[in-house]
């Protein structure tokens, strides 16, 4: 067993260089949904409300199609990123936190991915 | 010295709910509701991506009374998590920490939000040609 203190021994490594990468994910995920967020429910508002023949339209625009693509690759990282906060914050037992975090990561990927075939399918035309 | 019997700092069902605390914890609450929410997006997106019947199908799910007690509350959440996170960046420029400005940014982010939240359920009603 070691004679040094814990801070001795972490001190003099230097910085990690990736402890704000976190924070800057979430902040920059955050900053781009702002818009994207806006532009989605205003745009449902019209859609949503109308037929099938409407939101098919709708989404075969390139704009309309990549800003919804956009969305959700922003959406479900952000998404990840904020569980994975609240798993660190909440859950005691680590390989339950670590666990739930692989877990979010899976979904998330597994969500955006599905969301966005189904955007392309539609814009593409099938 | 044994950490049982420890005197404990008062929790929180001793502090009278403030503003301040309340927005934090729903921030993070409705974060949380919104994460399960996108489930909804997804189920929109691939029900349109399956054709004109099951389309159909999820419309008359989001336009029935389940739907809609479920779409209320998750527009209102994510109005709210937009509002305060704006309110949260604002933080993360070192702007707007004294108290009087925390309490008045947070009663902007509650008016703002269901202001927003009343907005688009109006014009999704005005598009329907103002049927209910």
């Amino acid at each position: 067993m070691s004679m040094r203190t814990p801070l001795a021994q972490v001190r003099g490594h230097g910085s990690a260089k990736s402890g704000a990468h976190h924070w800057w994910a979430q902040r920059l995920s955050a900053i781009a949904l702002i818009p994207l967020v806006l532009w989605l429910v205003a745009s449902l508002a019209a859609v949503a409300t109308g037929d099938y023949a409407t939101a098919v339209d709708w989404l075969r625009s390139p704009w309309n199609s990549a800003l919804l693509i956009l969305l959700i690759g922003a959406m479900f990282y952000h998404a990840q990123l904020g569980m994975q906060v609240v798993f660190e914050d909440y859950i005691s037992a680590y390989w339950l936190q670590v666990a739930s975090i692989i877990l979010v990561r899976f979904l998330a990927m597994l969500l955006s991915v599905v969301s966005i075939i189904a955007v392309l399918r539609v814009s593409w035309g099938s | 010295m044994g950490s049982s019997n420890r005197p404990l700092s008062p929790h929180l069902q001793i502090y009278k709910p403030q503003l301040t605390a309340v927005l934090s914890i729903a921030h993070r609450a409705s974060g949380i509701f919104l994460v399960i929410g996108t489930l909804l997006l997804v189920y929109w997106l691939t029900a349109l991506a399956q054709g004109p019947d099951s389309y159909a199908q999820a419309q008359a799910f989001l336009g029935s009374t389940l739907g809609r007690v479920i779409l209320f509350p998750w527009v209102l959440a994510l109005f709210y998590h937009l509002c305060n996170g704006i309110r949260h960046l604002f933080w993360d420029m070192g702007a707007g920490f004294e108290i009087s400005t925390v309490y008045a940014s947070g009663k902007i982010v509650v008016v703002t939000s269901i202001a927003l939240t009343l907005i688009a359920f109006g014009m999704a009603y005005a598009m329907r040609g103002g049927a209910l």
